[in-house]
């Protein structure tokens, strides 16, 4: 199943650097023919399945399996007991049980896994089991949490991590002071390709091989490992082809139980959630509430942010604690401010556990200093733009961490440029139904419909933070003009494959660049998030091929008794920058093979000291969005027309792919605005589905116009920021903001819902 | 576990008495969701989607009645002619999930599983639609009010099969409006079905999702009827719909769940009410004009 | 949990189908059955579009068709639009998703793939809004759709310039 993918570009421009080069699993994708981790399939292979808890909390009292195990067809059913190395897991806390042993957490937790001989057989062994379990009051408020009032729920207690940022005057009060409470609800991730993996055991029964669709195999792999009780290399992990990803692929999921399965069966297992258990199955986005006081001079100044900030991270820890550093170390936005006075908690409940979702605790963040911002141009008596132009931050500014920015920084440049496009036309007298808010539902008439304009910026940290290295490691092979790259860096859909294709058609002067499979038979490449592969990763492969191209110089200047640094790559030729020589890279060193292996380190950071001081983060990245937007404010419903946007990218390495990533990222950040959310009822989820579970369809999909500012920012190897996440940041407060433009209403939490634009204040 | 794939009504209504629990599937798209997510354990099936009979429709010779077989897909409806006959039928067909969904579903299917966020049944109840029912023994017809008695529970006996729906061809405006929360395949929060009959002299208003079933809003339609004249074109003034709208939400019974909440549901049947009145107000007027389309 | 045969008529082949669970929905059985991975599922329930094949010239969810049911439809999948005989070269609606950028993770492409089919062979001139409708139940998670409507644009755009076409 795993394919090395070849392709040679056919345009004219090669597929280089800045190009749009077509992406090589292209073709393979558009013709089904690419194989997802769903697809796949092995000889004698029996199907796994997972019982879940339906209580938020309870002790288990017992467990008996065996009419599961009478059922014809059924091989096995494990739990808790069944594990024979570490107990927990988890990406940053080893808090997480593989299985609940004497108690369930949340509605949804694993208590044991079957295999079987056909899903059917094992959702009737599933239902089979019988747990006997005693119900136990539920800690469903992050207040409780937080005040000591519930016992605690689990050994590390009932608050994960409570950070403040202190900076400055604490006792001062600005000319302007406006003051809020926001809430985000708990959205998903909702990647289209549902959770799959395909375990094999090693013929000696010692070992495991897993296809799985993840976003980073080497902490997999690490963390399967342990539970397995298994040396590493005896736990070798190859990408499944991925089906999105958004964060919710970062923790484990079925990786484990899937390779204990094929280790008590000494069969190939597949598991593969479904829709429903695929929202049991990963983490979501941090539900939080926020009360925050700006203050300001008269003139619209920013002066100091005060905030309190609750993030429910539900049952187990996942990375909970970075996503409030985030969270609490961006409160400002991209605004300079010299005070800060920020107190953030990250709480345990019996809520479903939540962690990373592209934008990781800035979306939060993000959605409530907006709203601040522009109920302090409201009080100033600025516009919203003027505002954020006024306080809008540059290089060399300060974080309220005390951080210095040394990123390019284009605040100002954004939201110019962002300003500077067109606005959509009016709402046409005759509009079609179909643009109206409402749809084919015919709710609406054109005289219904009020239009409204809101804005929201951003700023968002790239790769790790707080002295976590996150290095990535490529390889690069090149002989007769044929590269070929390796590196364990997941592929989730964002073109990380085109890219490294890209960087070594441009640093060797190849036309062919052959991609090994995607695994952990290399060093790591760290994760797919924090907007960081291409930064790290291409750092990466940049440098393995910068280290082929050197020893090529060398081969070629030996040859023709030249010093190496006269030569250079011309097109898909070596020449010779003081003189005549030019030979093509295929022809340059016949048979020669070329083999080097680069890691890529971004520059140290620091921990956060107990006020929330030092310089923890690596980059920033920043974005501008305006949102038009159509409401029937009678109805409360809402279509979003146009998008602007002015991005800060660095460098644009792939058009095509950075304006699907821009687009792709605003949908998600709609979604927040006006749809999606994990709805909740006593701990348990009432939406797992997506009949209920709402997702922007081609008819909620605004107009995207959007403008890349090109600054290249030094740090980064090709110049290139990061752009995943910027995208679906300050999008969401840009619509609500016009929701409240178009309505006249207070609209303090997302995803804004009908009932929200009828009754609200 | 048996499937018979039957290719006539007479083949379905043995079926149905060979076997006594079998389920009907037409479209699937109810019973293969509750196959697919492990809610139900279906035992035998027997498919109707090879039932020649149950896709099509017909005018009666009066051009009075239009009779819809249980199976004719949502997708048939929204297109003409069939939408010339039964405007109402075509806009809700419209918002019946995706594409694909209305090229499987029916109202079959949809009285078949009575849930009262069904799509096509706010239009059947606003028509009084007459449904009607065929077993290996009996046949017999039952108006729609009858047919349907709580949240997905219906008259329809194990044994029966839907055959067809009988609605009137109306002169008048007749128009269907769903609210959701978004702009397209989205479960109904709160729909309604306005039908003016210009002849008659009656404007009847059913809603959807906000009751256990499909209700109709008969003591706001006879308030209306007392107001104003209904026969031919509508004079409503605008104040005189808003109040419809209101005493109409009175008649329904919404709850609060995961997809709205009671109050809201109330307010938009409301709103839909008063909205679908003043286009039957505009329908009039234009079409006196000669200028409708 | 049964014995059941019957025979499916996919991509113009006829397959037998034993020894199948009756509950399992077309699309199981092409995935699973068949070896026609290429038809996705993501929802279970006709929410998402994924597993969109044409089913007697329909475009419908094959999730939610009990596979037992479908014994004389003509069904074509994702792998049978080409009219190549060899099965190799894209289709222009695939050929189209390619250029404009319409592919990222490429789960839910087939499922669009055949919904564009269905839509251009019914409708070689649709609008923009005609376009969005078609696709309306096809989700897309990392679009954002712009690249997508771009593709359907393409495709539209080639078609009616040139005469004879790749796929059909």
């Amino acid at each position: 199943m795993a394919q090395t993918t070849t392709t040679t570009s056919k345009r004219a421009e090669r597929g280089t650097l800045g190009n749009s080069a077509v992406r090589p699993d292209g073709l393979a994708k558009v013709q089904g023919r690419f194989a997802f981790s769903s697809d796949a399939w092995a000889d004698n292979m029996l199907w796994g399945a997972t019982l879940r808890s339906p209580h938020p909390h309870a002790r288990i009292i017992s467990i008996d399996a065996s009419a599961a195990l009478a059922i014809n067809g059924v091989a096995t059913v494990i739990t808790a007991a069944d594990v024979p190395g570490q107990l927990t897991y988890g990406l940053i806390a080893n808090d997480q049980p593989v299985f609940a042993k004497d108690v369930v957490r949340f509605a949804g937790e694993p208590i044991a896994a079957v295999a079987a001989d056909h899903p059917e057989t094992a959702r009737r062994a599933l239902d089979a089991i019988v747990v006997v379990y005693e119900v136990l009051p539920a800690l469903l408020d992050a207040e409780q949490a937080i005040n000591g009032s519930f016992a605690p729920i689990h050994p590390d207690g009932n608050v994960i991590r409570r950070q403040k940022v202190v900076r400055g005057d604490q006792d001062f009060v600005g000319e302007v002071v406006v003051e809020g409470t926001y809430e985000v609800g708990m959205q998903d991730q909702a990647f289209l390709g549902l959770e799959a993996a395909l375990a094999l055991p090693d013929d000696d029964g010692a070992g495991v091989e897993l296809y799985v669709a993840t976003q980073w195999l080497h902490e997999d792999q690490k963390q399967i490992a342990a539970c397995l009780g298994l040396p590493l290399e005896r736990v070798r992990l190859t990408l499944g082809g991925v089906g999105g990803a958004f964060g919710g692929r970062e923790d484990i999921s079925l990786q484990v139980h899937c390779c204990l399965l094929a280790l008590a069966t000494q069969r190939p297992i597949k598991m593969q959630y479904g829709r429903e258990e695929s929202f049991f199955g990963h983490i979501h986005r941090h539900p939080a509430s926020m009360v925050m006081r700006h203050h300001a001079d008269r003139d619209g100044t920013l002066r100091r942010v005060e905030v309190r900030a609750v993030f429910d991270g539900g049952a187990y820890a996942s990375t909970s604690s970075a996503v409030l550093i985030n969270a609490v170390t961006h409160m400002q936005g991209p605004y300079r401010c010299d005070i800060a006075t920020v107190d953030g908690y990250a709480v345990r409940s019996n809520n479903p556990p939540c962690g990373a979702m592209r934008g990781f605790g800035v979306v939060q963040a993000c959605f409530g200093h907006e709203s601040q911002m522009d109920k302090l141009a409201a009080a100033c008596g600025l516009s919203p733009v003027d505002i954020r132009l006024k306080n809008a931050m540059r290089t060399g500014d300060r974080l309220i961490t005390g951080q210095i920015v040394d990123s390019v920084a284009p605040v100002e440049r954004c939201i110019r440029e962002t300003a500077a496009i067109s606005m959509p036309p009016p709402l046409a007298q005759d509009a079609d139904l179909l643009d109206i808010p409402g749809g084919s539902g015919l709710t609406a008439q054109r005289s219904n419909i009020r239009r409204g304009v809101g804005w929201g910026v951003s700023i968002k940290n790239l790769m790790y933070s707080e002295g976590f290295d996150d290095y990535a490691t490529a390889r690069c092979h090149l002989t007769d003009g044929v590269a070929t790259l390796q590196f364990a860096t997941a592929e989730v859909g964002q073109g990380f494959v085109v890219l490294a294709q890209q960087i070594a058609r441009s640093v060797l002067g190849v036309d062919t660049v052959l991609l090994e499979p995607i695994s952990t038979a290399i060093g790591s490449a760290g994760s797919t998030s924090a907007s960081r592969q291409t930064w790290m990763s291409g750092g990466a492969v940049d440098g393995a091929c910068r280290l082929v191209r050197e020893r090529l110089f060398e081969h070629v200047a030996a040859a023709h008794q030249l010093d190496p640094l006269r030569l250079a790559i011309d097109g898909t030729d070596v020449v010779d920058t003081r003189g005549s020589l030019r030979v093509a890279v295929a022809e340059a060193a016949p048979g020669l093979v070329l083999d080097e292996t680069f890691e890529h380190h971004h520059r140290a950071t620091e921990e956060l000291d107990e006020d929330g001081q030092g310089n923890c983060h690596v980059a920033f990245a920043f974005v501008a969005h305006r949102a038009v937007v159509d409401v029937d404010p009678d109805l409360g419903l809402v279509k979003v027309v146009q998008i602007a946007t002015a991005q800060d990218v660095g460098r644009v390495l792939n058009p095509l792919a950075a304006l699907g990533q821009v687009e792709g990222g605003i949908a998600q950040g709609l979604g927040l605005a006006v749809m999606e959310e994990i709805v909740l009822k006593d701990g348990v989820m009432r939406n797992p589905s997506f009949t209920d579970y709402l997702l922007p369809t081609s008819l909620d999909a605004p107009i995207v116009v959007a403008t890349m500012i090109e600054e290249p920012e030094p740090q980064a190897p090709l110049g290139a920021k990061g752009i995943g996440e910027p995208p679906c940041i300050s999008v969401t407060p840009a619509i609500v903001a016009a929701i409240r433009d178009a309505t006249g209403k207070a609209l303090t939490r997302v995803p804004v819902r009908a009932q929200d634009i009828v009754f609200g204040d | 576990m048996t499937v018979i794939n039957a290719t006539s009504v007479q083949e379905v209504v043995n079926a149905l008495r060979d076997y006594p629990d079998a389920r009907l599937i037409q479209g699937g798209t109810d019973m293969m969701v509750e196959v697919n997510l492990n809610r139900a354990r279906v035992n035998d099936v027997i498919s109707l989607r090879r039932v020649a009979e149950l896709r099509r429709w017909h005018l009666e010779p009066d051009r009075a009645l239009l009779r819809i077989g249980a199976g004719v897909p949502f997708a048939e409806m929204e297109r003409a002619p069939l939408s010339l006959y039964a405007p109402a039928l075509a806009q809700a067909a419209r918002t019946v999930g995706s594409p694909q969904i209305r090229a499987a579903g029916s109202l079959g299917g949809n009285l078949g599983t009575c849930s009262p966020a069904g799509d096509g049944l706010p239009v059947l109840s606003a028509l009084d639609a007459v449904v009607h029912l065929r077993s290996a023994t009996t046949e017999r017809d039952v108006s729609i009010h009858d047919f349907m008695v709580g949240v997905k529970k219906n008259l329809k006996r194990p044994d029966e099969v839907i055959v067809a729906a009988t609605v009137p061809v109306l002169q008048g405006f007749s128009g269907y409006a769903k609210v959701g929360s978004r702009n397209a395949m989205v479960i109904s929060a709160a729909s309604a079905c306005l039908v003016h009959d210009a002849i008659g002299g009656t404007i009847r208003l059913a809603f959807g999702a906000v009751a256990p079933t499909v209700v109709r809003a008969r003591r706001a339609e006879a308030w209306l009827g007392e107001q104003s004249n209904l026969q031919g074109s509508l004079t409503v003034s605008p104040a005189l719909a808003r109040e419809f709208g209101q005493r109409a939400a009175e008649e329904c019974s919404p709850i609060d769940d995961h997809r709205s909440t009671a109050l809201y549901r109330r307010h938009a049947v409301a709103v839909l009410a008063e909205r679908l009145l003043l286009r039957a107000n505009e329908y009039l007027d234009s079409d006196s004009r000669g200028s409708h389309e | 949990m049964s014995n059941e045969f019957y025979r499916l008529t996919v991509n113009g082949k006829e397959h037998d189908v034993r020894d199948a669970w009756t509950g399992e929905s077309l699309m199981y059985v092409l995935r699973e059955r068949l070896g026609l991975p290429g038809t996705k599922g993501a929802c279970e329930q006709g929410e998402c579009g994924s597993c969109t094949v044409l089913m007697d010239g329909e475009a419908i969810c094959s999730c939610l068709v009990m596979a037992a049911t479908a014994i004389d439809a003509q069904i074509v999948t994702v792998e049978g639009l080409t009219s190549d005989p060899t099965h190799t070269a894209p289709t222009d609606v695939q050929q189209a998703f390619i250029d404009a950028g319409g592919v990222q993770c490429g789960f839910c492409t087939p499922g669009f793939v055949v919904a564009v089919h269905h839509l251009l062979d019914r409708n070689p001139q649709p609008t923009e809004l005609e376009i969005k409708e078609a696709v309306s139940g096809n989700i897309c998670r990392c679009t954002g759709y712009g690249r997508i409507f771009a593709a359907i644009e393409l495709a539209r755009d080639q078609r009616n310039t040139q005469p004879k076409q790749p796929g059909h």
